[in-house]
């Protein structure tokens, strides 16, 4: 079996809100996919849907070609984790991976074993009650993990996260996807899957906004601009007027140079005798990039960006 | 985490079945693995057998040896019942007219006449006229007629024919077997016919109005009856009560009383010997719950026959002379064991809801029917194994307790006595199936044991207290409190004035009719809860 997920045309409307309108992409292994969005832009819809939590109003998800819950002992194929607070706190982590580990005709062994790999096992037979969100987060992930899928599925993992965790995290995803498996990761802050992911779907008001590589978006963002660090602004404005750029001031005292590539900018420059201490390509942050992406997608722009997925 | 690489497209596409098991067995650990509701399993055990061996069964029972005799307290005290053929303790104390008939016969007889005196209590002081204080009264089930039995014996086989105070014409053999005849009173101006014959082991009884046209009203195989035996007519006369219900409970007066029968034109068939009455009181003894005091008096044309007591088997309900008890009575405090395992299963499952659980749960398997009945299943087991373990460690306690005390235990058959134990362990099952599903339906925990609770207990709570009459027989009639009837021993019978009410370890229904009704119940419950789990976004 392939190890993709193809979401189709999803629909669905929760009273009077739509919380997805024709959502539609596909994961692809050997890669981390972001998946990105504002709060309520229908991430947790669209991974319960793929999981067959939530019935769509339209259109299917299919794991390797086949609903989610056809699977026999799906968790052998898709490993996911909705949400680490997902725990019956009198129950030991131990115990949360045990019965986990039977429902897919997996044995004691093999809880035992990725609760050692998520360094778990010195806390093992505590209360899960007890955990902090950070040792939750791991246990979930534990819990994805246990009957090692070729498709992973998490959302916002990195909540929670301490800085240390963080790159814990986006180490374990990128690992992941050099094995070859499918890793799809939503989040609601595109700088946490700078570094990490490889492949970008933003999403706003239940739809896909963009569908795209990480390296075409940063391109596509910096649309052949050139940041221009010189003294002799005047003069350097001429000579670059004159040759067809557009030239805007920038708030940090540098000017963006449109319309030339950076190589043509140096010469016109030195040829004119125009100091200068940088030309450089213009580079967008991921962050910069998405938010121009979902400006007009944002349907709570007041709302701080730190809420919890819902 | 370091994570091995699997080769992709892994075979694994086996059938349902499987993964049921696996389901099973997930839910299984699941509820192991929360120690809270391993320790409720063993408090409902406790709570069962402390309520029911030393909360409700400290009794004292005192009693008399004679008029002058010292005073007896416990086990000294025990009645003794004599034990009918097939087992059960019966009372079997009537005045006899009889003689002995060898080989097949018959006895024909018009009963012209059937009165009843009513008194309040029993004892009379030596020398007083035994009938003092007592007044005319309908007893239902006074009972006069022909009877044919082995011997004088109190729990010998029998089989007899009868006119009733209340009941019309019956037949009845070996206590606990009853047909109906002719219905009405008799009068003189109605008098009834009776025939009872015998043909080898089987004796038939005929009713008629007229003496001519004859009906058959049943007849019994009597095995291994002797050639010879006793045959004649009989009177006796039970323990009457009256009970007027209220809102709050009934009051009743109960007291012996005593009937005579005006029998004529008697008529003989078949090998009599003896060629004359001889008036016997059969079973006069501390069991009898009659009077003690009875004749019969022969003239040329009639025999009058008086007498007290009863030919029935002694039922729970029923007034029976000194302090006599059930088999399950130790199983009172079930109700307390019950209301844990139900608030445990109804649990089980909402407490997946609280933290979003479920979504793990049916991510793992997303076949929601199977996780329904794999959480029923598992909460089922629990709850039998609790309950046979709360069954059996009651009744081990509770009954010697209860003999040494005096009480008189009514005897059972082995196969009822499993049948109370194991059908009272699936009772509990089958009720924690039901809360399981009220659990899947509300989704949240305050909701689900309330309802769970009020709907499988509190019915029976009401019943056993405030409701006995009307309204609580309908309470154990209709709701799932009706699975409590698995517990009764002694049926109600039909043919014995008693009185039905869970307070007296008595139901409405017939032992596996009531659990039949808390299966329909937790069936029903069942069915919406998979309806709602498969259409609900979880």
């Amino acid at each position: 079996m392939e190890a993709t997920i193809e979401v189709i045309g999803l629909r669905k409307r929760f009273g009077s809100a739509l919380a997805l309108d024709g959502m539609s992409f596909t994961v692809q292994p050997g890669q981390v996919t972001g998946f990105v969005g504002p709060n309520g832009a229908g991430k947790s819809t669209t991974m319960r849907v793929i999981l067959g939590l939530d019935a769509p109003d339209e259109g299917h998800a299919r794991i390797g070609g086949r609903p989610y819950a056809s699977l026999p002992h799906p968790m052998r194929y898709l490993g996911s984790l909705l949400d680490a607070g997902a725990l019956q706190p009198s129950r030991s982590a131990r115990g949360h991976l045990l019965w986990l580990a039977y429902s897919q005709g997996l044995t004691a062994q093999r809880a035992d074993e990725v609760l050692e790999q998520a360094g778990l096992t010195d806390v093992a037979r505590r209360r899960a009650g007890g955990f902090s969100l950070g040792m939750r987060q791991r246990l979930g992930v534990a819990a994805a993990m246990l009957a090692d899928p070729m498709i992973l599925m998490l959302d916002e993992p990195f909540n929670g996260l301490d800085p240390e965790g963080i790159v814990w995290m986006k180490g374990f995803l990128r690992s992941l996807a050099r094995q070859g498996r499918a890793v799809l990761v939503s989040s609601h802050l595109m700088s946490e899957l700078e570094d990490t992911a490889d492949h970008l779907v933003v999403v706003g008001r239940g739809k896909v906004v963009a569908d795209t590589s990480v390296a075409a978006l940063l391109a596509a963002a910096a649309g052949g601009r050139v940041t221009l660090r010189t003294t002799a602004v005047r003069e350097a404005a001429t000579v670059l007027d004159l040759a067809g750029a557009t030239i805007a001031a920038n708030s940090n005292g540098a000017l963006t140079i449109s319309g030339l590539p950076a190589e043509r900018v140096v010469m016109l420059l030195s040829q004119a005798g125009v100091p200068f201490s940088e030309v450089s390509a213009h580079r967008v942050t991921l962050e910069q990039a998405y938010l121009d992406l979902t400006r007009d997608a944002v349907e709570f722009r007041a709302e701080p960006a730190s809420e919890v997925a819902p | 985490m370091s994570t091995r690489v699997m080769a992709p497209g892994r075979p694994d596409l086996r059938p349902g079945r499987v993964s049921f098991a696996h389901a099973l067995r997930a839910e299984w650990i699941k509820f192991r693995t929360v120690r809270g509701w391993v320790i409720a399993m063993f408090v409902a055990v406790l709570f069962t057998v402390f309520l029911g061996v030393f909360a409700a069964g400290n009794v004292s029972i005192g009693c008399q040896s004679g008029p002058n005799g010292p005073v007896l307290t416990g086990k000294a005290c025990t009645p003794h019942f004599p034990i009918g053929p097939d087992g059960e303790a019966v009372t079997d104390s009537y005045y006899f007219a009889r003689q002995t008939l060898t080989g097949n016969g018959s006895m024909t007889v018009r009963v012209s006449s059937l009165t009843s005196l009513r008194g309040q209590g029993k004892g009379q002081a030596p020398g007083q006229n035994p009938l003092a204080g007592m007044a005319k009264g309908e007893v239902p089930w006074a009972k006069a007629g022909l009877i044919l039995t082995d011997s004088t014996r109190p729990g010998s086989a029998y089989a007899a024919i009868m006119v009733t105070g209340g009941h019309g014409v019956r037949m009845q053999y070996n206590y606990t077997h009853d047909a109906a005849g002719l219905p009405g009173r008799v009068t003189a101006r109605s008098p009834r016919w009776l025939r009872l014959t015998r043909s080898g082991d089987v004796i038939t009884g005929y009713d008629s109005v007229d003496g001519t046209h004859w009906t058959q009203v049943s007849s019994a195989r009597l095995v291994s009856l002797p050639h010879t035996v006793q045959a004649g007519m009989f009177a006796t006369s039970p323990i009457y009560t009256t009970v007027s219900s209220g809102f709050l409970g009934s009051t009743g007066r109960s007291g012996p009383s005593q009937s005579t029968a005006v029998f004529d034109d008697v008529s003989l068939r078949g090998n009599w010997p003896d060629k004359a009455w001889t008036g016997t009181s059969v079973g006069n003894g501390a069991a009898s719950p009659g009077t003690g005091y009875g004749y019969y008096h022969a003239s040329r044309t009639a025999v009058t026959v008086s007498g007290s007591g009863d030919i029935a088997p002694v039922s729970a309900g029923s007034s029976a002379p000194g302090p006599v008890s059930v088999f399950e009575q130790p199983l009172s405090g079930l109700f307390a064991g019950m209301i844990a395992i139900v608030v445990v299963a109804a649990m089980f499952f909402t407490v997946e809801y609280r933290r979003g659980l479920i979504r793990t749960t049916l991510t793992a398997s997303p076949r929601r029917g199977q996780v329904l009945v794999a959480k029923a299943a598992v909460a089922s087991a629990v709850a039998f194994v609790a309950g046979l373990a709360a069954s059996i460690l009651a009744i081990a306690f509770g009954l010697p307790r209860q003999r040494n005390q005096g009480t008189y235990v009514l005897p059972i058959s082995m196969l009822t006595e499993v049948r109370v134990i194991v059908g009272t362990a699936a009772m509990v099952a089958v009720a924690a199936v039901m809360a399981v599903a009220i659990g899947a339906i509300l989704r949240r925990s305050a909701a689900a044991v309330t309802t769970a609770i009020v709907v499988i207990v509190l019915p029976f709570l009401l019943a056993a207290t405030v409701l006995q009459a009307g309204a609580g027989t309908w309470l154990l009639r209709l709701t799932p409190a009706a699975g409590f009837a698995i517990e009764q021993s002694i049926p109600n019978y039909p043919q014995v004035d008693s009185v039905v009410s869970a307070a007296q370890g008595t139901y409405p229904l017939s032992p596996w009719a009531g659990l039949g009704v808390l299966c329909a119940w937790a069936a029903a419950a069942l069915a919406l809860a998979y309806v709602l789990l498969r259409r609900r976004d979880a």
